[in-house]
């Protein structure tokens, strides 16, 4: 039998990546900044973002939510009382989002009239690892009821994560949760990782998520992420 | 990860790249697939036959090249290969880094197939045995 060997060095998922791409030159080229919160469910990215859409509006930036979930839009009402503009992404199955369901779901919406987008991401901390959704940031988070050692079980989504968040504080003591192992945990498995820990409910370290945003949207900031190789998330410091 | 929907995409990108080169029946896909990516190996392996079915890939191997975490250490100015996915620190000196040069792979690196014609572009084979290991490490992401 005659063979012949075709050397593809293709990446497997190729076609979400290349969306993502476009995606993020189009994000790029509308000045909109576009973050993509990953976690398990349950560790309260919903009420997480409402705060911080209601607290951005107040602040004068043009905010956005896509939420992601199997089934029902019961987060995206939630975050419409924010006074922001949301849609609800049901995967009906699908484990995470992607490229593809992004681009659908921004139909209709000027992007240059926004400041700040946030993509939800259905609670899931394996495969949305993997989907490059054009995001400028991507926010693991992960709440003081799981452990201080979830990071190390979950390498991947963390590693490929420029920010964390730990949420729940106003419960850690009742969680007995030590945040310095969460910390150095996160960063054992990324290091120079920021990160903030915050109550959502009560307020405590929300401002420094803030403030963290707002420098996100400085020009000077922006300057910075201006990448040329619209393929790559800018690396944050 | 769910293994099944990546194989799916790797026949449709196989099965349009053969049919770029010409056609054929595929004999072999080699894919790299890293450490930090979150793709299970037995997993692929145990759904390849069901998923390929019905394809050009139909009785094709799957051979999977495991891709280690490799860093760049300041310190020591040079590539590192890391033991796990567990902690992101020079082997050598344990200073942190965040310098990931490879890992997050999950390529399909070759293509065999079976040519009808005279000619044969055979390209120099690597060595089979990183093909179908017993005991293959599980990843620690499921």
């Amino acid at each position: 039998m005659e063979t012949r060997v075709l050397e593809l060095r293709k990446n497997v998922l190729n076609k979400n990546d290349e969306l993502a791409r476009a995606l993020r030159a189009r994000f790029h080229a509308a000045g909109v900044t576009v973050l993509n919160l990953v976690s398990s469910p349950g560790t309260g990215k919903t009420e997480f973002l409402k705060k911080t859409l209601t607290a951005l509006s107040a602040r004068g930036l043009r905010v956005a939510a896509l939420v992601g979930d199997l089934e029902t839009d019961n987060d995206a009402r939630r975050l419409m009382e924010s006074g922001a503009p949301v849609r609800q992404i049901t995967t009906h199955g699908c484990c995470h989002l992607d490229a593809s369901m992004i681009e659908r779901h921004l139909e209709g919406w000027k992007l240059e009239e926004l400041d700040v987008l946030f993509i939800e991401n259905v609670g899931n901390l394996v495969c949305p690892s993997n989907y490059d959704l054009g995001e400028a940031v991507r926010v693991a988070l992960l709440s003081v009821t799981e452990g201080e050692d979830k990071p190390l079980k979950y390498p991947g989504i963390f590693n490929s994560a420029d920010v964390a968040v730990i949420t729940k504080m106003d419960i850690a003591e009742a969680c007995e949760f030590d945040r310095l192992v969460a910390e150095a945990n996160i960063h054992e498995v990324r290091p120079g990782m920021t990160i903030f820990a915050v109550s959502a409910k009560r307020g405590p370290g929300m401002e420094e998520w803030l403030d963290f945003l707002l420098e996100l949207r400085s020009p000077q900031t922006l300057d910075v992420m201006a990448f040329a190789d619209a393929g790559r998330r800018p690396v944050i410091s | 990860m769910h293994e099944l929907s990546i194989i799916y995409s790797v026949v449709s990108t196989v099965t349009q790249a053969v049919g770029d080169q010409g056609g054929g029946q595929v004999i072999e896909v080699r894919l790299r697939v890293g450490a930090l990516a979150g793709v299970e190996r037995d997993s692929l392996l145990f759904g390849y036959d069901l998923a390929t079915q019905g394809t050009p890939l139909a009785g094709s191997r799957l051979e999977i090249e495991e891709v280690p975490v490799t860093i760049f250490c300041k310190a020591c100015n040079c590539v590192q290969t890391l033991a796990g996915v567990q902690s992101f620190r020079c082997p050598v000196c344990h200073e942190p880094t965040g310098d990931v040069r490879s890992g997050r792979e999950l390529e399909i690196a070759s293509v065999e197939i079976e040519t009808g014609g005279a000619e044969v572009h055979a390209l120099p084979q690597e060595s089979s045995n990183k093909g179908i290991e017993g005991g293959a490490h599980g990843n620690a992401s499921a």
